[in-house]
């Protein structure tokens, strides 16, 4: 038993390249996670188009009350997060926590999760942290975004300079440990007691805590911002 | 070697530790919280979730390196 779920473990961590695109002599090696990324964002997409067709200002139907429902819900715990000066990231942030969400519960219906892939968190986490020094420059100015390196007292420079380094590493490892954490734990307990109790466990694991992540993600994200921008 | 692999991993996932004492006092003290001021629980429940999930981290960490160790070094 240990040595088939090792090999099913390296398996599930290797990410398979579904197929190749031939450009010329260019070969560009499609992932598993990409195409389930496609049906992540098809899913939202259609989503979308479905929630906002024919929108209305009086006599709204049942769909576009929900729709508004959800936009406000999101839109107003991003932006609270953000606060004031870092409002004009809301639509990022909240399209980064839909997907985040979808993709961490789409394994739910016989994906594999893209954020399990560590490509994809790192990729996460890069444009995350590209956003917050974007957003520190465009606010502030080169000069002062360079001078709040050294702030609070100039001796902490090194330790600022690490952090745009050591926040993205954290953030990718953290979203992709949680993910793959859940699902090893997932894959022991189907192996221990197979009947009802994983179904209990995978309500937790599967929906509350890929969830939470995502929520946490972006709540990170959004605190850096926030300082970056202030 | 595999006995080697299997206490580096061990020894890994001792991180836990840490996470298991930090997420031990915010709960505490969220309850402490929520027994002097009942009206206050929806925010401190909020918080607390959201602060046990970042201390939770450490223990990730430790579990994503002892799985490394394990994977790579096989």
């Amino acid at each position: 038993m240990g040595s088939s779920l090792a090999e099913r473990l390296i398996e599930e961590l290797n990410c398979e390249t579904v197929f190749t695109i031939h450009l010329g002599s260019l070969e560009i090696p499609v992932m598993e996670s990409v195409v389930v990324t496609w049906i992540v964002m098809a899913v939202l997409i259609l989503l979308a188009i479905f929630l906002t067709r024919d929108l209305k200002t009086q006599n709204i139907s049942k769909r576009q009350a929900f729709a508004e429902l959800v936009y406000e819900k999101l839109t107003g715990i991003v932006g609270g997060m953000l606060g004031e000066e870092g409002k004009i990231y809301t639509g990022y942030l909240t399209t980064v926590l839909l997907y985040i969400g979808l993709s961490n519960i789409i394994g739910l219906f016989g994906f594999k999760s893209p954020t399990k892939d560590l490509n994809v968190t790192a990729a996460l986490a890069l444009m995350s942290i590209v956003l917050v020094e974007f957003a520190g420059i465009y606010q502030n100015g080169v000069k002062k975004w360079l001078h709040k390196f050294t702030e609070p007292v100039a001796i902490v420079t090194p330790f600022n300079i690490l952090d745009v380094f050591t926040r993205p590493l954290s953030l990718c490892m953290r979203l992709f440990g949680n993910v793959l954490g859940a699902f090893v734990i997932m894959e022991l307990l189907k192996i221990v007691c197979p009947p009802v109790i994983p179904a209990v466990f995978s309500l937790y694991f599967d929906l509350f805590d890929g969830l939470l992540q995502a929520y946490v993600f972006v709540f990170l994200t959004s605190l850096y911002i926030k300082e970056a921008v202030e | 070697m595999n006995t080697l692999i299997a206490i580096g991993a061990g020894i890994a996932v001792v991180t836990g530790l840490g996470a298991g004492i930090g997420i031990g006092i915010a709960t505490g003290k969220a309850c402490e919280g929520i027994a002097r001021q009942p009206e206050a629980e929806g925010k401190i429940q909020k918080n607390l979730i959201l602060g046990c999930a970042l201390a939770e981290a450490t223990a990730i960490y430790g579990f994503v390196i002892a799985l490394m160790i394990i994977v790579m070094l096989q």
